[in-house]
């Protein structure tokens, strides 16, 4: 370690010192479940929108690559959309949008659903798996692009079905070509959580900003998400390092 | 739907006019921060490829921090931190409080943030300047700010321009979170039209399309900037991205 | 680049210094619509009881005033901060936030309701809430009685950023309830929505270590020079018939409180 780097550390520690004692950290035994909680929240929110927007990215990818014009297109259009738009908007439109509109239609209202309609999180989980399936969508298009014409060729004069050409070489190769990208996406994906705070979900970010309108204490709330947020952050990059280490590299 | 849209007519009753206000405050923010980003970004690049070690740490702790957090909380953090340290510091001289406006304020947080974002793609545009050309400009003797001039900013711009149209995109978008700390941009503008008049999805729709509307435009600016700007390069392979 | 320069020094120098001549007070207000005490219409006008009552409280005060709109959970920081000078935003006087900011004495006053969808069967007390989802707006007087008298019994205290986010989710259905001051709730029951689908339910029962002592005009700590000029205003302006004046355009009788 170099010396320069010692000096660059205990000035970091001594500031974080320094916010700790310096601090008014009253607040944080009252606020402390809240907040585990709050973590838990977003968590589950990042875990669940990157699955299910994963999910939704390759087809949408597969046919803006390869598929015929009327899935094309419409692929296109959404990945734009989603893209072209602030995510907070999107956010508001489902929930205040949408969430007007259904509980003017009766049977919506009187239905087996209405008690999960009528809360936050699934406009909250929507929005930001949409978001996620639009911008990982345009990163699978890509990926599929540059799967070597070659090896489907290949595939194809051994007489593969078509499906088992998708499951058994493009995806894999996709992914591959995707794996090292998901990182960082799934980082900004974290950085997009907190927007949904402003419609009452109460995850991490949340948590704080409440504990900061009830305390009126401003920044000790903040310096404490900052640090969770860098946290996930961290182990996020680390976890997606551990998994490339782990794939198969390619021998040529 | 008929009757909601002429809620959007550009003279009161109709929003359309303070949607259009908002815009324009969204825009000022914009290309501010995004000014103010690329002037971060040049220093920081350069920073980070000949300054010292220690530079180079902290840059890299900057690039890094701002990279990992929520925007969100950078804008809170610098929007009462910042304007609460220039008046300590203010009062400190001895001088009044300044009132630090809600542009200032807005273009001086989202420039902090692009720039750790630009410092990245710039750094990498100009590692990506074949050394030859500068070593042969240094062998004939050119000073450092000629050489970055002549040689290193035109030869890098074209491999930058991509980068630099994300955050562009980018740097519109942000504006809408200057919504949750009150500033009256384009989403707030929005949210107020919408709330006041109960017209969520004509006002949201309508927004929506301005920001899809300046997004293809400048997507299609910046494709346009990037033919001119790589006009003097060899042909290259096309495809993949 | 050299003109981007000049453009970020030109930015840097917009930030204007308080002049000497009349006093520039730059006032904090939530840009959401909170009828009829301050709203923003469609052409950006300011409007309402709150900002008729600001423009005399300058005048009298001799204030160059200027509305800033800053968020409602912004309010006490950018004060704190320095990006605005008073907040009159129907902020009640209460304990914990004198621990933070100072007030000017108050200028109106008024009770605490709770409005939910016809025929749900709510009273307002606790027994009457059980089980139910009551909405209120975030760090207000609402969030804190509402939390201290009906958190053992309902089945959620939902906490918004705005009152308007409130009044929405109601007439959405996603909450039973909503505990706000009477008068802006009573704007909201005279609205086309409000009448449709809600009803008053009654006033909760006064705890003044909470409900505080009326709504004052927010300002920082130890501005003890702009205090006893607010208090002074706003005397001149009760004294002078004009608060009456402005009450009369919006209200049928006074709102002062006793």
């Amino acid at each position: 370690m170099q010396p320069h780097r010692l000096v660059m550390l205990a000035i970091a520690a001594a500031l974080v010192v320094w916010v700790i004692v310096a601090g008014n950290w009253e607040w944080l035994p009252k606020y402390l479940p809240m907040i585990v909680q709050g973590v838990w929240r977003t968590i589950w929110l990042l875990v669940l929108s990157v699955a299910i927007g994963f999910t939704l990215a390759v087809p949408l990818g597969l046919a803006q690559a390869s598929g015929p014009w009327f899935l094309a297109v419409p692929a296109r259009v959404f990945c734009t959309v989603i893209r072209g738009t602030p995510l907070l908007l999107q956010v508001w439109l489902l929930y205040y949008g949408l969430g007007s509109l259904f509980p003017s239609i009766p049977w919506i209202r009187e239905s087996e659903l209405w008690p999960i309609l009528r809360q936050a999180w699934p406009y909250a989980l929507l929005a930001l798996s949409l978001s996620y399936a639009g911008y990982e969508g345009e990163v699978m298009r890509g990926a599929f692009r540059s799967v070597p014409r070659g090896q489907l060729e290949a595939a194809r004069a051994m007489g593969m079905p078509r499906f088992t050409i998708f499951r058994r070489i493009s995806l894999p190769l996709a992914l591959q070509g995707v794996l090292p990208t998901l990182g960082g996406e799934t980082i900004l994906q974290l950085k997009a959580t907190p927007l949904v705070a402003t419609i009452t979900v109460l995850e991490v970010y949340a948590v704080a900003s409440r504990v900061r309108q009830d305390t009126l204490i401003t920044y000790e709330p903040l310096f404490l998400v900052a640090a969770i947020y860098l946290a996930l952050a961290g182990i996020i990059a680390l976890g997606f390092r551990w998994l490339e280490s782990r794939r198969p590299r390619k021998s040529a | 739907m008929e009757n909601t849209l002429g809620l959007l007519a550009l003279s009161p009753p109709g929003w359309g006019g303070t949607l259009l206000a908002g815009l324009w405050a969204s825009m000022q923010i914009a290309v501010g921060a995004f000014g103010l980003g690329l002037i971060i970004g040049l220093g920081g690049a350069y920073g980070k490829i000949y300054g010292g070690p220690v530079l180079r740490d902290c840059l890299g702790v900057y690039t890094t921090v701002v990279r990992a957090l929520p925007e969100l909380i950078l804008i809170l953090l610098l929007y009462f931190g910042l304007t609460d340290i220039v008046n300590q510091i203010m009062l400190g001289l001895g001088y009044d409080r300044v009132q630090i406006s809600g542009v200032v304020a807005g273009v001086l947080v989202l420039g902090v943030v692009q720039g750790a974002y630009a410092t990245e793609v710039l750094r990498g545009a100009i590692l990506a300047v074949p050394p030859g050309q500068i070593e042969a400009a240094r062998a004939m003797g050119m000073p450092a700010a000629k050489i970055a001039r002549r040689i290193t900013i035109p030869t890098m711009l074209g491999l930058a321009l991509p980068g630099l149209s994300n955050l562009w995109l980018i740097a519109t978008k942000d504006t809408a979170l200057l919504a949750i700390v009150g500033f009256s941009e384009l989403t707030l503008a929005t949210r107020q039209a919408a709330g006041t008049t109960k017209a969520f999805f004509t006002f949201f729709l309508a927004a929506g399309a301005i920001y899809l509307a300046i997004s293809m435009l400048s997507t299609w600016g910046f494709a346009r900037l990037e033919r001119w700007a790589r006009r003097g390069d060899p042909p290259r392979m096309t495809g993949g991205t | 680049m050299k003109k981007m320069k000049i453009a970020a020094v030109a930015l840097a120098l917009s930030v204007t210094a308080g002049s000497a001549m009349a006093e520039k007070v730059r006032v904090g207000m939530a840009p959401e619509p909170y009828p009829p005490f301050a709203s923003v219409d469609a052409s950006g006008n300011w409007t309402g009881w709150e900002i008729d009552l600001m423009w005399a409280l300058c005048k009298a005060a001799a204030f160059e005033c200027e509305i800033a709109p800053v968020s409602w959970d912004g309010l006490i920081p950018a004060l704190e901060a320095g990006q605005i000078d008073a907040i009159m935003n129907s902020m009640s006087i209460n304990a914990d936030r004198l621990k933070v900011i100072d007030f000017s004495n108050k200028y109106y006053d008024t009770p605490t309701v709770i409005v939910a969808a016809k025929g749900a069967g709510i009273t307002a007390d606790a027994a009457g809430l059980t089980g139910k989802i009551l909405g209120v707006q975030v760090s207000t007087v609402h969030q804190t009685y509402a939390e201290k008298h009906f958190g053992a019994t309902a089945s959620e205290i939902k906490v918004y950023q705005t009152q308007d986010e409130a009044n929405q989710d109601l007439v959405a259905g996603r909450i039973d309830a909503i505990q706000a001051d009477s008068i802006a709730l009573d704007a909201f029951l005279a609205s086309a929505e409000g009448t449709a689908c809600c009803e008053l339910m009654g006033a909760v029962a006064n705890d003044t270590d909470v409900l505080g002592l009326g709504v004052g005009v927010g300002l920082r700590k130890g501005d003890a020079e702009m205090q006893a000029k607010f208090n002074k205003a706003i005397e001149d302006v009760i004294a002078s018939g004009e608060y009456d004046k402005i009450t009369a355009n919006y209200f049928a009788s006074s709102i002062y409180g006793e």
